[in-house]
């Protein structure tokens, strides 16, 4: 089946990716929305623009398409951007990194559905520490570039995940209620290397923004 | 032991529709066996103390136009719950039809009788283009205007239009433990 990603270069997204390839598909496409909204309900992502770089190592085309991020006219935008897809790429479903937002999956499902396409969610109700060994297991290396959740701070930002971040995570997670995934928007990852890249990502620079506990880092990679 | 069954004719969807059914009972330390609907054999029916039917996507039909696979529901004496695209399974067997109705995401729903320890309002998640009529043979728990909770009067066969595996897993266990 040819399918499209809707991708934010984390690793829920890549890891959707990973597992539909794995279902002997054919991802014709990565999706990605770039929202000029920072409150963006459906797409705050930061260093957006270096999922350039991951479609490249892929060698997967990928679609951008911009969102003014207002609440339900990025939907619109998002709808569009998929029905271009659909058009250009001829895929016949979208598959999604959706873990546990009912918000954003069943806006997906509609649109999904409105267009005639399948909506795969192959992550859906997924335990999170299970993903997050799931993702070391199957050779992904994911840095954390986003916290937004007390008392995560800006020494979380940059750390790998690996066995030492799932140990502290899920310390966070029985003291803080934190989501070790980041699905309750705690946490954003970028994916420097996994099986769907032809060569790994070095970070060429990168700069921290932000205060108490929520903090950016903005990276670039070749 | 539990027997879920996998309606999804993509393997892809095994993953959002099979596997958080079996990760609650795994939770629960309840047993459990898997079967594509199409593989199940007359062992698997008699070894198994109870069936789940799982759903599956908005766009796959694939089990509507195979409902022949099902004919054992009928006479099947052992408690049976059907979710979503399982509960139309159980509503054609015994007789009911489909009718286009699509809802998708949270919904408000009053349940007016105890229903699998679920009782009262509940905000319950819906994936389906189909609902399913049903005969005098069973009773609706609901106060919704389709059927979205039904028992058989007289048998312990149980359908949900709705996915309790989203926000109710305490119906998914009170089922394999009732």
């Amino acid at each position: 089946m040819k399918l499209g990603i809707l991708f934010s270069g984390g690793k829920d997204s890549t890891y959707a990716a990973y597992l539909a390839r794995q279902g002997g598909n054919e991802i014709s496409c990565l999706i990605t929305i770039k929202s000029e909204n920072k409150e963006s309900f459906m797409f705050h992502i930061p260093s957006i623009e270096q999922t350039k770089k991951q479609a490249e190592v892929m060698e997967i085309p990928l679609l951008i398409a911009r969102t003014k991020g207002e609440k339900e006219k990025e939907l619109l935008d998002l709808e569009k951007a998929i029905e271009k897809a659909k058009k250009k790429y001829k895929i016949e479903g979208i598959v999604t990194g959706a873990v546990e937002s009912v918000y954003q999956s069943s806006r997906i499902q509609k649109i999904c559905d409105a267009l005639g396409l399948k909506c795969i969610n192959p992550l859906w109700k997924k335990n999170q520490i299970q993903l997050l060994t799931e993702l070391i297991a199957n050779k992904f290396e994911v840095i954390i570039t986003g916290v937004f959740a007390e008392p995560l701070d800006e020494g979380w930002l940059g750390r790998k995940i690996d066995e030492k971040f799932i140990e502290d995570i899920k310390k966070m997670q029985e003291k803080y209620k934190i989501s070790p995934s980041g699905e309750g928007g705690e946490l954003e990852s970028f994916v420097l290397n996994c099986p769907l890249f032809k060569r790994k990502l070095e970070i060429k620079s990168f700069k921290d923004f932000g205060e108490k506990n929520s903090w950016i880092r903005e990276i670039k990679v070749e | 032991m539990i027997l879920l069954i996998n309606i999804c004719k993509e393997k892809l969807h095994y993953y959002e529709f099979v596997k958080p059914i079996e990760d609650i009972l795994k939770k629960e330390n309840i047993k459990y066996f898997t079967r594509r609907y199409k593989e199940i054999e007359n062992e698997d029916l008699e070894e198994a103390e109870k069936i789940m039917i799982c759903g599956t996507s908005l766009k796959d039909n694939d089990f509507i136009e195979n409902i022949n696979y099902f004919l054992w529901v009928k006479n099947f004496k052992k408690p049976l719950l059907g979710i979503c695209g399982g509960m139309q399974i159980i509503g054609l067997i015994f007789g009911g039809k489909l009718k286009k109705k699509t809802e998708i995401g949270f919904y408000s729903e009053d349940f007016k009788k105890e229903f699998l320890g679920i009782f009262g309002k509940q905000e319950v998640y819906h994936l389906h283009n189909n609902s399913v009529s049903f005969g005098k043979d069973f009773e609706e728990f609901t106060e919704s205007r389709i059927n979205q909770a039904v028992k058989h009067k007289k048998k312990e066969i149980y359908g949900v239009l709705f996915h309790p595996e989203v926000r109710q897993k305490d119906l998914i266990i009170n089922f394999c433990n009732k």
